[in-house]
């Protein structure tokens, strides 16, 4: 059931039929998906086939491109129901096929960028987006990778390694930010560039993780790959600014409604086991202890929910936001954190034991605050924007 | 080919429960869903449509104004057009009374998109369960049919069956028109696409009403026609499952039913 309250019934339609497919297709196979590969896990490939077969990878791009030309919002709804089947495969499937706008910014020709349209959309092409260095996270002008332009041959050639690359053991093309000047300040110096995989891109160990194991991470490995000079996206020199704008309402859409759809079912799981269970002759949802609980999830929830669409709707009618988009990733993902781990408490032993899903919610919630920008960033960045700059500072 | 496909709104009856006092079925809150044989007989056109493009099909229904909601999801399936027939005059129709109206609509929509190749039709509803409809509209169309298919593909203008028998699977050559009802294959349906669903959203169908129907002789339809009556609907007692014991050999087979019987004290 759709819970956006604005929702149409287009959008309920197209968010219901996605997950009928995942509880069909994916659901009766979480659990041994979540523990395959020996605890690694592994994305669905063939669950991630059926839902391209049935129109829902690069739905949102433009219909002069083969799309269908979705807005943020029918997005958001359908991406937060799939969420409320598996966040992980939500995450991914929402994250890797972000990435065509990033395509288009690239100076190639047109019939190159309508194929990579075309491979998105029928064949479910995955892109995995590549900034994260070891010694570069939150930091990310730390970043070593570096590509040199070669004029004999009109090509760049980049060198590094990237690290938490999400959709990298299952993508076919990668967006890597890498040093193009180092003389310069990184917003001058640093590049993005669209790299396929077979221009000898190598994918590194996949990583084992506390959860979201339906999504697939690893390292990714350039050594002298080489890329034509139109692969660049955007302006040399401008990589952070071109790399880190991509679909419309992309930060809400990728990280908050997948999770948000989780919390969701955390919380109606939860309640539904909080009506049933019974200790001292009761249920136990009627212990206000609990209850409580229960009443400030779904509020937690709503009001999560307010800002994430409300972020959507700005993206959608091209609406300023720019305050509500620096709120949406803490505040949804704290929220979500918090719900799923209270949901795990409300069901008690039960809770932690892997017989309920409780404690993979969990597991899967927690990196939410931290990746796509840890939530202290976010904070960091927030406080700057509201701060502005000192007039009567005095530089030392 | 020219197909035709004739659908079924149904009350999801995995959905439905049983009032324990009434002993009847609550029906409230239980969502309708396309017949599952009828999506089955849907695949079945589509594939034949994804072997020659050329094909058409055309979803029709008889039922309410609500039943266009499993016309739309055929057509997000995989249909060209639909059509509703639909009237007060068609209440209480049994399945004879039901199979002469749509072959009558049939006969009314050709009028418009030509003769029909093919008429498909699931097997069976699974509110009535009475598999009766379909060989009835073969009946009054005065096609050939077969019923229990699996699979169907057009070859040389022959079109060739798998049917589903007691013993396995017979393959049956029919020509054109003919009527083919379908059961369930080994392979799952397609999902509808969400670009088709967007257009069938904004698809218009056609209703076709009992003053349509011109050729239709009002003495043959409605409940007072009918030759049958439903007398009682009960729920049938559930019978516990069984299990089924194949091990690798008959001794072992024999072991484990021995250890069972024990085990259960029954000897």
């Amino acid at each position: 059931m759709v819970n956006y309250l604005f929702a149409t019934e287009e959008q309920k339609e197209l968010a219901n039929e996605a997950r009928k497919i995942l509880e069909k297709e994916l659901k009766p196979r979480i659990d041994e998906l979540d523990e395959a590969n020996g605890g690694l896990g592994g994305y669905p490939m063939d669950v991630h086939m059926k839902l391209v077969e049935a129109g829902f990878y690069g739905a949102y791009i433009p219909q002069e491109w083969g799309g269908l030309g979705l807005d943020p919002v029918t997005l958001g709804v359908i991406y937060e129901e799939m969420g409320k089947i598996d966040s992980g495969f939500a995450f991914s499937f929402a994250g890797s096929g972000c990435e065509f706008p990033k395509i288009l910014k690239t100076s190639m020709p047109d019939e190159e960028k309508q194929k990579w349209a075309d491979k998105i959309i029928n064949e479910g092409a995955m892109g995995s987006f590549n900034l994260t260095e070891a010694n570069a996270g939150s930091d990310a002008a730390a970043i070593r990778t570096t590509a040199t332009f070669d004029e004999a041959t009109n090509e760049w050639v980049i060198n590094g390694t990237k690290c938490f690359c999400s959709n990298a053991p299952t993508a076919s093309y990668f967006i890597c930010i890498a040093w193009t000047d180092k003389t310069k300040r990184a917003s001058e110096g640093v590049t993005a560039f669209f790299v396929e995989k077979e221009r000898g891109v190598q994918i590194g160990k996949q990583e084992r993780k506390m959860g979201l194991h339906l999504a697939g991470t690893s390292d990714v490995i350039y050594d002298n790959v080489r890329v034509p000079a139109d692969h660049v996206i955007g302006q040399v020199g401008k990589g952070f600014a071109e790399a880190l704008g991509g679909i419309k309402g992309a930060g809400a859409l990728v990280n908050c409604c997948s999770s948000l759809g989780m919390a969701q079912s955390a919380y109606d799981q939860a309640v539904e086991y909080a009506k049933t269970r019974r200790q001292f002759g009761k249920r136990i949802i009627d212990f206000q202890a609990v209850g409580f609980m229960l009443a400030d999830m779904e509020t937690k929830i709503e009001a999560a929910r307010a800002l994430m669409y409300e972020s959507l709707v700005c993206a959608r009618d091209g609406v300023d936001s720019k305050h509500v988009d620096m709120m949406i990733k803490q505040f949804i993902t704290d929220t979500v954190m918090q719900v799923c781990e209270d949901a795990v408490q409300v069901a008690g032993g039960y809770g932690y034991m892997k017989d309920y899903p409780f404690e993979r919610y969990m597991r899967n919630a927690k990196i939410y605050q931290i990746f796509g920008g840890t939530n202290q960033i976010k904070r960091k960045n927030l406080m700057k924007v509201i701060a502005g700059k000192d007039p009567e500072a005095v530089r030392k | 080919m020219k197909m035709l496909v004739c659908v079924k709104q149904v009350p999801d009856t995995t959905e439905i429960k049983i009032d324990p006092v009434k002993n009847t079925l609550i029906r409230d809150g239980v969502p309708s869903i396309l017949n599952p044989f009828d999506g089955y007989a849907l695949e079945a056109a589509a594939r034949i449509k994804d072997a020659d493009p050329s094909s058409t099909i055309t979803v029709l229904s008889m039922g309410p104004e609500q039943a266009k909601a499993v016309l739309k999801e055929s057509l997000a399936i995989a249909a060209d057009k639909a059509y509703l027939v639909s009237g007060r005059e068609f209440g209480g129709s049994d399945t004879l009374c039901t199979s002469y109206i749509i072959s009558e609509a049939i006969k009314e929509i050709e009028k418009t998109e030509g003769k029909f190749d093919i008429i498909f039709c699931g097997k069976q509803a699974i509110d009535g369960d009475t598999a009766q409809v379909g060989p009835g509209i073969a009946e009054h169309l005065d096609y050939p049919q077969v019923t229990y298919g699996l699979e169907a593909s057009v070859e040389d203008g022959l079109v060739k069956v798998k049917k589903e028998t007691e013993d396995g699977v017979q393959v049956i050559g029919i020509q054109t028109p003919c009527v083919l009802t379908f059961t369930k294959p080994s392979f799952d349906p397609r999902y509808p696409t969400i670009k088709r669903k967007m257009a069938a959203n904004r698809a218009n169908i056609p209703v076709l009403a009992f003053a349509d129907l011109v050729d239709l002789d009002p003495n043959k339809i409605g409940l007072k026609n009918s030759p049958t009556r439903v007398k009682k609907t009960f729920v049938p007692q559930k019978k516990t499952g069984g299990m089924k014991i194949a091990e690798e050999t008959v001794e072992d087979s024999a072991k484990k039913l021995f250890t069972l019987l024990s085990d259960s004290h029954v000897i």
